[in-house]
């Protein structure tokens, strides 16, 4: 087990700079939050207003899907190019979703009643 | 490690990878995350094929059962709460202990808020006779929705544990990462959530 | 665990306590080795009784009944809690060394992975003395398993839970480490060919096993809380159980045979005194085998009737399996082919292998045609077949690496000559046992059956059978022997046994100390040690830091309570259905410790301690004697 920790001050310029840098980031998660909140909405709306449930069935899949890239990419900081290993962290993540998907279409489909 | 001190200006820009320990964590806990997500599958995927299946003349169909309103506020509280977390992490960032408390703090009420809201929901259906062992499909609704409620029940000592723990140490290089895995998991239950909303409370209305 | 400590003697106490808390990866190795051959032991006893058993038709040696419990608990144990330790033991052993690093990412994980396991296990066997063992077979179907009287279910599902939870965390730890851990210049692509294959053998240990934790929770649930997942008068369906089942049982296999083929891996170049013959295309096909054997579970299910289209896609599925495994028996052939061949204990094991394990695979593409496999299926035929791949591919793995990294675990040598004998002894005893039984397997002898009657055919080769059996187990009595017999042997003190090791591991001198290297080594390429080795290097690896103080983890006894909390909780549950009035308190104190000690271990502090450079040449001026070898 390494136990380098490297502590480098920064200069005042970058500080400045990583502190705004960090609030602009901020910014961008307040505006995915409201983007969240607003799929959320819309897909317990499209139930509420009955539309045919053929319509509403992929679109709030595809609502569900889309929010929890939100989650991934943007919250838990997979869009991060810096984390450590994270290109061998989203192959992970994506096999796993991969298999997760074959459990679905296996027991939509060859479990009968 | 412990007694280095830092000023919010030596204090690393990525705190959680700053030391091998860190980085370690912070693999460790995607790796887990990785399993959860198969745990998850196979929970969903058995929910799928056992929905509405029970006895013959079971009285309780996900059509009747399902309350959108409660789901929805529940869905709030914990889409809130994922953002609240992203503000400690903010602070985390920045050297602000006393912000990082705070929000992890209101994490943990809103993660209360949520779970006080499941519990009186299976409270509410094991009153109308919607009991654990009442079919198939409701031992399946329980165990898909109690195995995420106990994933929030852990996340919440987890960060309960963090919050008291920290308290009197203050901020350093051995706990940043350790607020920030907590963090990190604490959004993966709001992921889970959001599958449990789509897939159980809506399409369990649609029928 | 201070630096004075490791080269002091100690008593007997001391040593116990050492092992009880240890985070060292290699002592923990050793647990697993031990735990693993004492549960082999058990297994292979268990398979010995039903092979005299069914040695002569109409026999009565044992009953239909006891005959149920030794065939579910000898596939039980031989795949949960014998191959997975053993071969985990070689993986804590030898990836932190191939790749450079003094401990794994985890190592508290690693001592908690290991007593899980251990004590899922011992709960496990306790069944024998409580009430009967489990005996609705391994894959314990849950139209049969939900049924069976008494606690012998019961015991199989909480006790497989433990010890999957334990092997799942030590799965995680071993990505994590294989993952971060890495000496600099250690590159995805210069890793051995046994750390690839550990690290794609997590992967699929991360992967499924939460379908088995799942799959186990419900028929636990359903048996002892009322649950009706799988009681179709209720709406259950009992093909989810055999679907979670196998979305495990498939990528288990797997699981146990990629670090068999790492192992291989690993000495077939040594022996042949050649590079690894297609390194890229070992791993490709490691990744290939691994992400294929995620997507064919439903081969074992060809009969349940999914229909046709279902039974297509898994049969073709599973033939592209044998398109990888092929390549890797291609660039192992094509490792020997040209090479200055020494032949050793564990390079004719690998000469042995590959036969045996082609005839099991070749078996395996014959069962993938499914309209064959209705006819093969729950014979003596598919017995014969996974006892090939698993005797001929991973035991044979087992076997070898026990010569072969003897000298890294214990500083000794196992004897040649010996194993030799083993080597004869076993593999004509596993080639009688098996060969004849594809066979009796044609000839309609369904398997889990207890006895048979005579004139059918099969007598004589049920006899033939049962001889080899015999002869496997005196293998394996050898086996031990000759690891008994190696304590009394001179110690080694020396670097590189084999004379031709490649991969770092045999750059360490042995005994290796407890921090495993006194400085990171800097990796300069494929095979790093051979390369040093050409430069005539004599410190056998280049630095990549100067001699400085090194970190080391806390030892800790918390895993073990940890783990013995959930062995208490498990005896609760277990006596639940019976209304016993103290069940559920015992669950709940048993929980309550392993919370408690989670507690303790998240609020504590745990910062490890620091060895300082004095100290670390004063262990080696120890060990080696002052300047070099002693």
């Amino acid at each position: 087990m390494s136990h380098d920790t490297e502590i480098q001050g920064r200069s005042q310029s970058q500080y400045e700079f990583d502190r705004r840098k960090s609030a602009v980031q901020m910014r961008k998660q307040v505006i995915n939050f409201a983007i969240m909140i607003f799929l959320t909405f819309v897909a317990f709306a499209t139930v509420v207003a009955d539309f045919a449930p053929t319509f509403i069935k992929p679109v709030i899949l595809l609502l569900a899907g889309i929010q929890v890239v939100l989650q991934l990419y943007s919250f838990m900081h997979m869009d991060d190019k810096h984390a450590p290993f994270i290109g061998v962290i989203s192959t992970f993540v994506w096999v796993g979703a991969v298999i997760a998907f074959t459990f679905f279409l296996a027991f939509n489909t060859i479990i009968w009643w | 490690m412990l007694n280095t001190k830092f000023t919010p200006q030596t204090w690393p820009e990525h705190p959680e990878q700053a030391t091998h320990e860190g980085k370690n964590k912070y693999v460790g806990i995607w790796i887990f995350i990785c399993s959860d997500i198969v745990l998850f599958a196979s929970l969903f995927a058995t929910y799928i094929s056992l929905r509405n299946k029970g006895p013959a003349g079971m009285q309780f169909t996900s059509q009747e059962l399902f309350e959108l309103p409660l789901a929805f506020v529940m869905t709030m509280f914990l889409l809130t709460s994922s953002l609240t977390s992203v503000y400690a992490m903010y602070h985390l960032k920045n050297y602000n202990f006393k912000g990082v408390q705070l929000w992890t703090g209101v994490t943990v009420l809103l993660g209360l808020g949520f779970l006080a809201l499941e519990i009186y929901e299976f409270y509410h259906y094991v009153h109308i006779g919607f009991g654990y062992t009442q079919s198939a499909f409701s031992s399946a609704f329980f165990t898909l929705v109690g195995t995420h409620g106990l994933h929030v029940i852990i996340g919440l000592v987890w960060m309960i544990c963090l919050i008291v723990r920290n308290a009197s140490r203050g901020l350093n290089l051995y706990n940043a990462p350790k607020y920030f895995v907590a963090s990190i998991y604490w959004h993966f239950i709001d992921v889970v959530w959001v599958f449990i909303f789509t897939v159980v409370y809506l399409m369990g209305v649609l029928g | 665990m201070s630096s004075v400590a490791v080269t002091k003697k100690k008593g007997v106490g001391a040593v116990i306590w050492d092992y009880l808390t240890t985070v060292d990866h290699k002592k923990l190795a050793v647990l697993y080795l031990f735990s693993g051959l004492l549960f082999f032991a058990i297994a292979g006893f268990e398979a010995l009784l039903m092979r005299i058993q069914l040695m002569f038709p109409n026999s009565d040696f044992i009953s239909a009944g006891t005959f149920n419990e030794l065939l579910t608990m000898h596939g039980t144990t031989m795949l949960f809690l014998a191959a997975t330790p053993l071969l985990f033991g070689f993986m804590n052993m030898v990836v932190p060394l191939q790749i450079g690093a003094r401990d794994v990412a985890f190592p508290f994980l690693n001592s908690l992975g290991f007593w899980l396991f251990f004590l899922g296990a011992t709960f496990l066997h306790l069944s024998f003395f409580m009430g009967g063992a489990p005996d609705a077979g391994w894959t314990s179907y849950a139209s049969l398993s939900l049924y069976s009287p008494g606690h012998g279910i019961d015991f199989y599902v909480l006790g497989l839970q433990i010890s999957g939870a334990g092997t799942l965390i030590s799965g995680i730890n071993f990505i994590v480490t294989i993952i971060t851990m890495r000496a600099p210049g250690m590159t995805f692509m210069r890793m051995p060919l046994f750390t690839w294959t550990s690290l794609i053998s997590s992967t699929l240990i991360l992967f499924a096993f939460p379908p088995l934790t799942v799959g186990l929770f419900l028929m636990l649930v359903d048996r002892m809380f009322d649950a009706n997942f799988f009681d179709h008068t209720m709406g259950g369906n009992t093909i989810i159980w055999e679907h979670l089942f196998w979305i495990f049982g498939h990528p288990e296999v797997y699981i146990l045979v990629l670090p068999a083929f790492g192992l291989f891996s690993e000495i077939i170049p040594v022996f042949a005194r050649k590079r690894l013959f297609g390194y890229s295309s070992m791993v490709f096909a490691t990744i290939l085998i691994g992400f294929l054997g995620f997507m064919v579970w439903a081969h074992h299910m060809f009969t349940t009737g999914l229909g046709a289209t279902a039974n297509a896609i898994f049969a073709v599925a599973t033939m592209a399996i044998a398109v990888p495994t092929g390549m890797k028996v291609f660039n192992w052939i094509l490792t020997i082919w040209g090479g200055s061949i020494k032949v050793t204990v564990p390079m004719i094991y690998a000469l042995g292998f590959i036969p045996s394990f082609v005839a099991g695979g070749v078996t395996g593409v014959m069962q993938a045609t499914a309209p064959l496999d209705y006819q093969l299926h729950d014979s003596y035929f598919i017995v014969a077949h996974f006892h090939y791949v698993i005797v001929g591919g991973i035991v044979t793995a087992i076997f070898a690496s026990f010569h072969f990294y003897w000298p890294l675990f214990f500083n000794r040598a196992m004897s040649e000559k010996l194993g030799y004998w083993t080597f004869w002894i076993f593999f004509i005893g596993f080639h009688l046992t098996f060969f004849v039984q594809h066979f009796l397997g044609l000839m309609g002898m369904p398997r889990r059956v207890f006895t048979y009657m005579e004139g059918q055919g099969w007598d004589l080769f049920n006899f033939i059978s049962s001889i080899g059996a015999i002869m496997m187990a005196i293998g394996v009595v050898l086996m031990v022997l000759n690891m008994l017999l190696s304590i009394k042997s001179e110690p080694l003190n020396c670097r590189d046994y084999w004379g031709d090791g490649r991969s770092l591991e045999w750059a360490l001198k042995t005994p290796i100390p407890f921090y495993n290297f006194k400085q990171t080594p800097l990796v300069r390429g494929f095979d790093p040690y051979w390369i040093e080795k050409q430069e005539g290097n004599p410190e056998g690896m280049t630095y990549a830091e100067p001699l400085g103080d090194v970190h080391m983890p806390n030892n800790s006894i918390l895993p073990l309570i940890m783990s013995i909390g959930l062995f208490v909780a498990a005896f609760g549950a277990l006596y639940h259905p019976d209304g016993e009035s103290w069940s559920v308190p015992v669950m709940v104190i048993g929980l309550g410790i392993t919370v408690l000690a989670m507690i303790v271990r998240s609020v504590k502090d745990d910062l490890g301690y620091h060895l300082h450079a004095e100290e670390i040449i004063e262990i080696e001026n120890e060990l080696y004697g002052k300047g070099g070898n002693k």
